[in-house]
């Protein structure tokens, strides 16, 4: 179970990852690993917005379906397109080919307000 | 607490996930959903099916006191033979699917649905007519070896001779030293064979299974595969696909309903549905839209709710999006085009053949 340490986490199992003035959005290597191998993912398309705690798309493995929550609020500027071909991506590589969407925040405090890897994993190891 | 089957032990061992099905403890998986399903489709899986129950009807009444509760025609089949059917109600309804293995005429074992043990063994003994009737689950571990190398790994550990096993015939024989019911049955599409051998050398079995299919890539195989493998083959699944709201006529096996046989529980009721015409039909569907169709999804015709998905899939052979769906049965014609409800948005789908997947004939 990888928990990079220079990333930001939800309780929900997202990754947030600050590249230049957007925000990378992921799920986590725990998160992929218990869907089982995902089969199908729906994202927003550029210029939707987004808002923390709220569902922006869904990832579904062969038997379950499960929804993306927002880490943060603000505008998608990108889609990693490739997931919808490759859904196995976010299996194989969840902190870097697996990216889903970036977002350009619209309240930048909300990135500081995220788990640390730290307290992620605490999170993780509570739910064994 | 959830219940354990024989093997339990031997998942943990080999690494499976568990997760609660039917009220059993069970493998969802061991190495991932998809290379799983690869393997039984190419090489050969290994499931614990150990959760099914197992009822015996016995003695000179036996095959008279089945056949009254039996959709399919048990004298059309030999000793040495199985035959798939319904168990159904007064109304039509389905109690169970079932596969029964003719041993004699004087000794026959029903092969029931997990979640239904309990209740289709107490429907089987109130309507035996005082027939010899026992529930012998707890007694039968149950394991599949599925996938074309199936016989090949079987073959090591058995005398039996196998290849006069055919599909859906059954032997004696022992199978690693362990006593077995060898059954040429599966719920995969792929040849196999389905052993039944006494609970308490499962384990033993399991493991010899696993020893002499290493040459053959033998594969652990979870209950996650063995869904997108029936589907695949448009087998039905109790529970989802059909329960005892729903006829087998519905459900599109009128193959195992046999009016001409005599009676049989339900025969009156499905003979009026048939006469009177069906009022929805279980089809294949496929979406030719981006999509996962599941279980209780609406079906749309232009909009309007006509019918309910059952079924739905990732098909990992096919890699498109596959189901079943009740519909009227004027939209159940192939390239009959629906729509389904997925999260509140219409996906285009097409009625297709079933199977979903086509396999030659062993």
């Amino acid at each position: 179970m990888t928990i990079p340490d220079d990333l930001k986490y939800t309780k929900d199992h997202e990754w947030a990852r600050q590249k230049g003035t957007k925000v990378l959005i992921g799920i986590t290597d725990f998160a992929q690993d218990q869907l089982g191998d995902v089969v199908f993912v729906e994202l927003p398309a550029v210029g939707d917005v987004v808002k923390r705690g709220e569902s922006f798309g869904v990832v579904e493995s062969t038997k379950a379906v499960s929804e993306l929550f927002a880490p943060i609020s603000g505008k998608v500027v990108e889609v990693n397109d490739p997931l919808v071909e490759a859904p196995e991506s976010i299996n194989e590589d969840p902190y870097e080919e697996g990216w889903m969407i970036a977002i350009e925040p619209s309240e930048p405090r909300e990135l500081g307000e995220l788990l640390d890897a730290k307290a992620y994993k605490a999170h993780v190891d509570e739910q064994g | 607490m959830a219940l354990r089957t024989p093997l339990h032990a031997a998942h943990l061992r080999h690494g499976a996930r568990m997760v609660e099905f039917a009220g059993w403890d069970m493998p969802v998986q061991y190495a991932g959903l998809l290379e799983e399903h690869m393997a039984v489709r190419e090489a050969v899986g290994l499931f614990d099916v150990s959760h099914m129950g197992e009822v015996v009807f016995r003695g000179p009444r036996a095959l008279a006191a089945l056949q009254a509760v039996f959709t399919n025609d048990l004298a059309k089949v030999a000793d040495g033979q199985a035959q798939y059917g319904c168990l159904c109600r007064e109304d039509g309804g389905i109690v169970d699917d079932v596969v029964v293995y003719r041993r004699s005429a004087e000794d026959l074992l029903v092969c029931v649905n997990a979640a239904n043990r309990q209740k289709d063994f107490e429907w089987l003994r109130d309507h035996a007519g005082g027939a010899d009737v026992r529930n012998e689950s707890d007694q039968w571990g149950q394991v599949a070896v599925q996938g074309p190398r199936a016989l090949t790994v079987l073959k090591k550990l058995t005398r039996t001779d196998l290849d006069a096993i055919k599909t859906y015939r059954h032997a004696p024989g022992a199978v690693a030293g362990v006593t077995c019911l060898i059954a040429r049955t599966g719920y995969t599409g792929e040849d196999g064979f389905e052993l039944f051998c006494p609970a308490a050398q499962a384990d033993a079995l399991w493991e010899a299974l696993m020893e002499a299919g290493r040459p053959e890539a033998i594969q652990p195989a979870g209950l996650g595969c063995r869904d997108t493998l029936r589907l695949e083959m448009a087998y039905r699944l109790y529970g989802s696909d059909m329960d005892d709201a729903t006829s087998p006529l519905e459900a599109g096996l009128s193959w195992v309903v046999k009016f001409d046989k005599g009676d049989f529980l339900g025969r009156a009721a499905l003979l009026r549905q048939k006469e009177q015409g069906l009022t929805r039909k279980l089809v294949g569907f496929q979406l030719t839209e981006p999509g996962i169709a599941r279980h209780g999804h609406p079906v749309l015709r232009e909009g309007a709710p006509v019918g309910l998905v059952t079924s739905g899939t990732r098909s990992p052979s096919l890699k498109l999006s596959i189901g079943l769906a009740y519909v009227p049965p004027a939209l159940a014609a192939e390239g009959s085009a629906l729509a389904v409800e997925i999260r509140g948005k219409p996906v285009a789908a097409s009625v297709v053949k079933t199977p979903f997947l086509s396999r030659k004939a062993s």
